[in-house]
């Protein structure tokens, strides 16, 4: 399994990323944003940071750089991508997921280990969650209110593509608690927390996250 | 050359904390009297006389703003 992680100018998380990659048994890829080359690889992770220096909006220029033209057309013909807080930024932003994120509700940056809920264990990144099964993950963003009109939180509810909803109180103003989504075919996700910050309870909260990264695996492996 | 101003807006039912933040702290400086206030973002772009209103709608709606949240006004004022 080759999984490619993008690095943009001013991203952050692709080291822990790759490394998240590695703790799977997949081999990780270093994607870099002026490319118009996926290099082969199965799927997709964008990692977190401030891409452009979250300039115009968190994720608006990136969106437009060379490798995400790639990854948008590797998604639409299935590819697993995965969007990690910025990368969900992206993701949003280049239309391969609804809604959008802005600033938390109370203007802090949250930076705190937040328990989410799996609540759909469908997609290529959940399959090895338990459905309801509650993770403990780090949660570390300023702009991470999940926002989206009615009628898009009526379709994401209804065909139940809310995949990670927040346990407690809402640290960020998210509509509906809403932590992550993924698109209609299930191989599109993104979330604002941090799984690959915890895939060795040496150096996060826990290694819940860690089956994000296996999930993948199998859902390669099947393909 | 022409000089337009594009302003973006959120939209009136998303939360714009910034804009309330702004609206609580004029009280304790001691103004009295703004029920709200909303921040948008402002625009000032330099273009080249062959660039039709098409062209500058396109860019405020697919990169200036974000339809999905924010609301834009495109207008051409005097240099």
């Amino acid at each position: 399994m080759r999984v490619g992680v993008i690095t943009f100018p001013g991203t952050l998380d692709d080291v822990d990323a790759l490394r998240a990659v590695k703790y799977a048994d997949g081999e990780a890829v270093p994607l870099w944003h002026g490319d118009h080359d996926l290099k082969g690889v199965d799927a997709v992770i964008v990692p977190g940071g401030f891409s452009y220096g979250d300039y115009l909006r968190c994720g608006a220029i990136a969106r437009f750089a060379p490798v995400m033209q790639e990854v948008v057309e590797a998604a639409n013909k299935g590819m697993p991508v995965l969007g990690i807080c910025n990368g969900f930024q992206i993701l949003a932003e280049a239309h391969l997921l609804p809604g959008a994120l802005v600033r938390n509700h109370k203007l802090h940056f949250v930076c705190r280990d937040q328990w989410l809920k799996v609540e759909n264990n469908t997609t290529a990144w959940t399959t090895r969650y338990d459905p309801g099964a509650e993770i403990l993950v780090p949660l570390k963003s300023g702009e991470g209110g999940y926002q989206a009109n009615e009628e898009t939180l009526r379709e994401l509810e209804g065909e139940g593509r809310v995949v990670f909803r927040y346990v407690g109180e809402n640290p960020n103003g998210s509509r509906n608690n809403i932590a992550g989504i993924t698109n209609a075919r299930g191989n599109v996700v993104g979330l604002m927390p941090h799984p690959e910050h915890a895939i060795d309870a040496l150096t996060g909260p826990t290694d819940d996250g860690l089956g994000m990264f296996l999930s993948l695996l199998d859902s390669v492996v099947k393909a | 050359m022409a000089r337009v101003v594009v302003d973006v807006m959120p939209k009136p039912e998303i939360l714009d904390p910034q804009g309330q933040a702004v609206a609580n702290a004029l009280p304790r400086l001691g103004f009295d009297g703004i029920t709200a206030v909303r921040q948008g973002k402002h625009f000032e772009l330099e273009v080249a006389d062959d660039v039709d209103d098409a062209t500058l709608a396109k860019i405020a709606e697919n990169f200036l703003a974000n339809p999905v949240i924010e609301d834009w006004t495109v207008r051409r004022v005097e240099a």
